[in-house]
């Protein structure tokens, strides 16, 4: 051909290897997702709603490493509509995750924001993977063992009582849809056809006496922080013992230098004022553990946290009871919320207690919360 | 043939022999109708068969969401092969063609003539899909995590290739510093070396006694400087050669990243004067048409859009165009011709870029003080050196190869050449764990940071940093 021009069209609608590779790097996003569990579950966003929404996070998009210049320690050069005057500003720092109109300054290599949508459920599945109440004892049974059934198969022949009224409606519409005699009456008639029952399987119920004893020290010296580092705290505890376990009892203690009981509500809202001594949860939670909770019967698990800003003189009697809430426990755990770099007294108090089943965490950082749940329940 | 493709075949014709008639001289070019999701596949891939890997799947979702966006739209893709392949937008209007192909004919014509593409192969679209294959076959034989774990590493250094060596004559890249232990100057040197501390202490003590005094203490440092210092600067081939514990497909890995690295390398030193000249000629080309009113109008509207200036950072067809258009009024044809013929966008810059045009383009130097994007220069001579500083070695900082027995111990021995700007320490580490994942031994990095020389060393995925002890701590 003269000029070696060819002109040509192919059909390329095979061609799918874009969408195979975009599959693979959402994969690895994901990978990383979990990775960031620590950060994620502290998200004020997610403990608000209640768990409720789905969350969309904000996820930079995985980063493609290599030697590169550090981009806020150069010079650039841009190229501006007007004539620009040396010490002009042209934008500030990017806020987190929103483009800046600026001039220039939006271009962040690597700022690739990635929106990972996320729902509570998959987030709480991930996360309680990993845990379980440990130490569940299965002598502890119930008195009264009874036998779970499980709605798991539909069948066309079965209990009247059992019919599902959802499937059969739905066989009865099919089966006029394809009828080639149109019903011009449109009523709805169910047939024994139509019938759908649902069936059961029995299955042992294994479950096992489990109470949870929440505690929390809400004196004055618990600020803004250590209040809600408890809270999310106990946010997944909860949930993760309401999805784990159908019948684990959960009680809420506060204290200052009284114990009280209050109810989840109150647990998770109220602030109160003045001291801390800790010994008087413990003996409240003692008391409970005696009148209500024979440890013989039941799998018991003294949940605490508190700055640790414990008056010093109280010091040895909470040892001493903490001693006696471990023996009629299957685990204790005991978290201290700390902002300054030392360890405060109660922590190295209870440091004597070599039992394990005594869970000690000390919370510095926000995504230390995620280490503790696993420190207590694995 | 369908009615695109006879269309598009009379006015590549039409537009091949003006182009000739104007000087341009291309190899043939084959061009394919390919639909917009074809065409942005191949952009984020840089060809029409690559290899598989994430990093392309993330380019191509971004080029995708910037297509659906309508934020911007490709209207070719050119390949470097003899002969050319041209990839067209299905659906463009007959005059966006006329500007297209115009387009790519003078990109042929660059990549035939600008003596940086001559050593790249004129085959690369089938070597690349040989290199995909083979891949592919790696993958079913080892497995796609080791493939796709070796492949993160080798991708992490891809730009640290010698391409001067590689454009140069073809010399035998087998000399290489390996285990070089024994190079520093034993006896002669020590007295040197001495010399050398006192004159920093006194550097240190008198500081900026008089202007220049740094470029004095560089020309006396360097006549102190005892042999010339053996490095290398393929990290790539190094690693494919000398990587102790590597598998040989794991060095075909290298290998295959390294051919290809060499092989866009080009291009991305010839950004701005390659599209700024295909600009130039495809705006020249439709002078030379005989367009209609609304063919013209149509015309100058998709030519201002390729020349917007970009409110962040450079458009390199606006700038490059606009230095063409600059250098045609005072220069013969024949002079734009050597000008393409022998310049990249480094030499482009520095040796063309006007005050005038810095001027009239509004461009400036800014950084970041403090939490605020601030202009600093707008001198024109600033501006172009701080243009010219950005292009060097591609844009990459400079990693050459020290050694391949540190310590006796067989780590490598990298070095960052620094030429005044701090790496990203974020990066940085985690480059480097990569490279030590390849290397199987120790890694150590050699920069400064904050004007102190520090040392990286990553070891079993850990990094640790420490500070090079400030005198006598030459020990490289």
């Amino acid at each position: 051909m003269d000029d070696g021009i060819i002109v040509s069209r192919d059909d390329w609608s095979l061609h799918r290897k874009g969408y195979l590779d975009q599959t693979r790097h959402k994969e690895k996003v994901e990978e990383v997702i979990k990775q960031q569990l620590g950060d994620l579950i502290v998200d004020e966003s997610i403990i608000l709603t209640d768990g409720k929404k789905n969350t969309k996070i904000p996820m930079r998009s995985l980063e493609e490493f290599r030697f590169r210049y550090d981009f806020n320690k150069r010079n650039h050069t841009g190229q501006g509509t007007k004539k620009m005057v040396p010490g002009e500003i042209m934008g500030r720092e990017k806020a987190k995750g929103k483009g800046s109109t600026g001039s220039g300054a939006g271009e962040q290599p690597g700022e690739d924001i990635y929106e990972a949508e996320v729902s509570y459920e998959d987030l709480a599945n991930i996360l309680f993977e990993e845990l379980k109440l440990p130490n569940l004892d299965d002598k502890k049974r119930p008195l009264i063992a009874h036998d779970c059934p499980e709605f798991n198969d539909v069948r066309k022949k079965g209990l009247m009582a059992n019919v599902d009224k959802k499937r059969t409606l739905l066989e009865s519409i099919k089966r006029q849809a394809f009828s080639p005699k149109k019903n011009n009456e449109a009523r709805l008639k169910i047939t024994p056809e139509d019938l759908r029952f649902k069936t059961w399987e029995t299955r042992p119920n294994f479950e096992t006496n489990a109470v949870i004893l929440a505690m929390m020290d809400t004196s004055g010296s618990m600020g803004q922080f250590e209040k809600y580092i408890a809270r999310t705290f106990f946010f997944w505890m909860v949930r993760f013992l309401r999805l784990k376990y159908e019948h684990v009892e959960i009680r809420f203690l506060a204290h200052h230098t009284e114990a009280k009981e209050v109810t989840e509500e109150e647990f998770f809202t109220r602030g109160e004022s003045g001291g801390t001594r800790c010994s008087s949860v413990y003996k409240f939670a003692l008391e409970l553990i005696e009148r209500q909770y024979p440890a013989a019967h039941h799998n018991i698990y003294p949940i605490h946290f508190t700055d640790g800003d414990n008056i010093g003189s109280d010091n040895s009697r909470a040892l001493s009871l903490m001693k006696n809430l471990v023996e009629v426990s299957q685990v204790v755990g005991y978290g201290e919320i700390l902002r300054t770099h030392y360890s405060s007294t109660l922590m190295s108090t209870l440091k004597r207690i070599t039992d394990p089943k005594l869970r000690l965490v000390t919370i510095r950082d926000r995504s230390e919360v995620y280490v503790a749940l696993k420190t207590v329940f694995s | 043939m369908d009615y695109e493709i006879s269309t598009i075949n009379t006015i590549a014709r039409e537009i091949a022999q003006v182009a000739r008639g104007m000087g341009l001289d291309f190899y043939p070019v084959n061009f394919e109708i390919v639909p917009a999701e074809t065409l942005y596949t191949f952009g984020a891939y840089g060809m029409p068969v690559r290899f598989t890997h994430w990093s392309f799947g993330k380019a191509f979702y971004k080029m995708k969401i910037q297509y659906d966006l309508n934020l911007s739209r490709i209207y070719e893709l050119v390949i470097n092969t003899n002969p050319a392949y041209a990839f067209l937008l299905e659906g463009n209007h007959i005059t966006q063609n006329k500007l297209v192909i115009g387009h790519v004919y003078a990109h042929v014509d660059f990549f035939k003539n600008n003596r940086y593409f001559s050593r790249t192969p004129k085959d690369m679209v089938e070597r690349m899909g040989a290199h995909a294959e083979k891949i592919r076959d790696y993958e079913l034989q080892y497995g796609r995590e080791l493939i796709e774990r070796t492949l993160d590493a080798v991708l992490s250094i891809q730009e640290h290739v010698d391409y001067r060596a590689h454009i140069g004559d073809n010399e035998i890249m087998e000399n290489v510093p390996y285990v070089s232990n024994n190079r520093s100057c034993d006896r002669t040197c020590t007295a040197k070396t001495k010399n050398k501390l006192n004159l920093e202490k006194k550097k240190r003590t008198k500081r900026a006694s008089f202007p220049y005094e740094d470029l004095w203490g560089d020309l006396l440092e360097d006549e102190y400087k005892c042999l010339p210092q053996p490095e290398y600067e393929d990290l790539l081939y190094y690693i494919m050669k000398f990587a102790p514990g590597l598998e040989d497909w794991q060095r075909d890995l290298v290998s295959i990243v390294r051919e290809e690295s060499l092989y866009f390398y080009p291009q991305i030193e010839t950004k701005i004067i390659n599209e700024g000249w295909a600009t130039f000629w495809h705006a020249r080309i439709m002078h030379e048409l005989d367009l209609t009113d609304a063919e013209s109008l149509e015309f100058a509207l998709m030519h201002s859009q390729v020349v917007q200036p970009s409110r962040m950072g450079l458009n390199p067809y606006y700038l490059g165009v606009k230095i063409w258009e600059s250098l045609a009024k005072a220069k013969s044809d024949d002079e734009l011709f050597e000008i393409r013929e022998i310049e990249n966008d480094l030499s482009f810059i520095r040796n063309h870029l006007t005050r005038e045009l810095v001027e009239e383009l509004n461009l400036f130097n800014y950084r970041k003080v403090g939490a605020h994007w601030q202009v600093t220069e707008t001198e024109w001579e600033k501006v172009r050196d701080n243009l010219v500083q950005q292009l060097i070695n591609g844009g990459h900082p400079r990693i050459v190869v020290i050694e391949g027995d540190y310590e006796g111990k067989g780590g490598l021995y990298l070095k960052h050449r620094h030429e005044g700007i701090d790496l990203d320490v974020v990066y940085l580490e985690k480059t480097l764990t990569l490279v030590q994942f390849l290397w199987g031994k120790a890694v150590v990095l050699e920069t400064v940071v904050d004007t102190k020389k520090v040392i990286y060393e990553s070891f079993n995925g850990l990094v640790s940093r420490r500070q090079m002890p400030r005198a006598g701590g030459e020990t490289v």
